[in-house]
């Protein structure tokens, strides 16, 4: 038993592998997480922007609400798109197909997929908590004389993000475990380092249960700091 | 039209599709400093009519003439003409992430540009003045419904309007509540603030309206001073109204 784990990740430095693997995985997880959030709310709010302004009121064609319908289109493309395909083709696609010409990093390719990929479920997440808060509220937003965005901005956004917390924290727990599907363009991340382990000592259990035991690990920590900011913002509701 | 007409409406119209017909060609002037309480039984259009001034509901076609500009044309900034314009709604609509304070000051610091601390002090006087400024720091969560319609007031206020529109101001109130929201908008009156009021309230109807208007299935039946709606209203359906409400 003993000699096996030193077989495992001390012999020739193989705990290196968990350890490089997981710092891909994290620095892939997070800036994946980055786009996701930007582009998840762009999304959202242009997507909920048009359905209260060009689709209700039905203005007269004008250059504005064209562009902007565009927009809307693009929008429902993309999340029809990432969300019908699976993330592991999508990250393939990116890599093998349009980067293929291109001597590309990687882990650039990982963070632009999932990070992509992300966004989509993003965007429908604070797509619902942009119209689960009480449309009183744009009315008094509007009537005190903010102009739309400003009272987006100010009243609708932060009264959403609270509504979104919960669920946002669960699509970036499942992102963190997606991104163990990077080893599919041989991206060194810390699956892929466990399964190497493997592959050299031909002995799975100790190298798959550490790689599990760190996810889990992982995800731990980042619902006990979510919770914690959710307490905090919920100190309005007491 | 009067010489100090502040709003006037010119064949108002809203309607909500081919068929249901909101508002039927109002035509309603609002002197400056007038009180105007606005009845009438429920789907009459009133709380429409009132959206409609400060063009929270768009009108279908007709006038909103504020202060010698049409609010219903296209090309006007509306937001400029809402900041002189407060409204106060059934359910209060206070920002529930905002302190009490921040829900005051929130508008004239962002939207009149004026410096945090005389938007403060501004809003601690005009709390003081609904005896509530010992809550400048709770959350509206921690407000009963009177208190929340009081905030909501003075927040309106906070903005310096010219005209204030109340619509349906005590009707998610529980009945103990009602009286201390009416106190304020009695005293609002007193010093007088253009006021338009949609509400069930007939005793403040009675008391502080310098007009009533009934309407009734989008359109104005009769209006005039309170004694003649209350007391010789000429219409059937002014007096089948009143003898429910009565």
């Amino acid at each position: 038993m003993k000699q096996k784990f030193i077989d495992n990740f001390i012999t020739d430095d193989r705990y290196l592998y968990l350890l490089n693997g997981l710092k891909t995985t994290l620095i892939i997880t997070f800036f994946a997480v980055i786009i996701g959030i930007l582009i998840g709310f762009i999304v959202a709010i242009i997507r909920v922007s048009y359905d209260k302004t060009v689709k209700e009121t039905k203005r007269k064609f004008s250059i504005g609400s064209f562009f902007f319908s565009v927009l809307n289109k693009i929008c429902q493309l993309y999340l029809t798109v990432i969300r019908g395909t699976p993330v592991v083709v999508q990250l393939m696609i990116i890599y093998y197909i349009i980067f293929a010409d291109f001597n590309v990093n990687k882990v650039f390719v990982a963070v632009l997929a999932f990070g992509l990929n992300s966004g989509a479920y993003v965007a429908e997440i604070v797509r619902g908590g942009i119209m689960a808060v009480d449309s009183g509220q744009m009315e008094a937003g509007r009537s005190l004389g903010f102009s739309y965005t400003k009272t987006m901005i100010y009243i609708i956004i932060p009264q959403a993000f609270k509504n979104v917390v919960p669920s946002l924290a669960n699509e970036f727990i499942v992102l963190l475990k997606e991104t163990s599907v990077s080893g599919y363009i041989a991206v060194m991340d810390l699956t892929k380092g466990g399964d190497i382990i493997r592959s050299r000592t031909y002995e799975p259990f100790f190298p798959l249960i550490a790689v599990a035991c760190v996810y889990l690990f992982l995800v731990i920590i980042f619902t006990w700091i979510v919770g914690k900011l959710e307490r905090r913002l919920r100190n309005s509701e007491r | 039209m009067k010489d100090n007409c502040i709003i006037k409406t010119v064949d108002l119209c809203k309607y909500y599709g081919e068929k249901i017909h909101a508002l039927e060609s109002v035509n309603i002037e609002i002197g400056k400093g007038e009180v105007v309480v606005i009845i009438g039984p429920s789907g009459s259009g009133k709380s429409t009519f009132l959206r409609s001034l400060n063009l929270l509901e768009e009108p279908t076609s007709g006038k909103i003439i504020f202060d010698d500009v049409d609010l219903a044309d296209k090309n006007v900034n509306i937001n400029i003409h809402r900041q002189r314009m407060g409204m106060v709604f059934q359910h209060f609509n206070l920002f529930p992430h905002m302190t009490i304070l921040k829900n005051m000051t929130i508008a004239p610091i962002k939207l009149l540009k004026m410096p945090k601390a005389e938007a403060e002090k501004m809003a601690m006087e005009l709390l003081k003045r609904v005896g509530l400024e010992d809550r400048a720091n709770a959350y509206p969560s921690q407000l009963s419904g009177g208190q929340k319609q009081r905030i909501a007031i003075v927040r309106a206020l906070c903005m310096r309007p010219e005209v204030m529109l109340f619509d349906e101001p005590t009707s998610a109130l529980d009945p103990e509540m009602v009286g201390e929201v009416l106190e304020v908008m009695k005293e609002l009156a007193n010093e007088g603030m253009t006021m338009v009021v949609v509400t069930h309230e007939m005793g403040f109807a009675k008391e502080v309206a310098d007009r009533v208007i009934f309407m009734a299935d989008g359109a104005v039946v009769e209006e005039g001073s309170p004694q003649k709606i209350f007391s010789q209203p000429e219409n059937q359906r002014t007096i089948d109204f009143l003898k429910k409400v009565l």
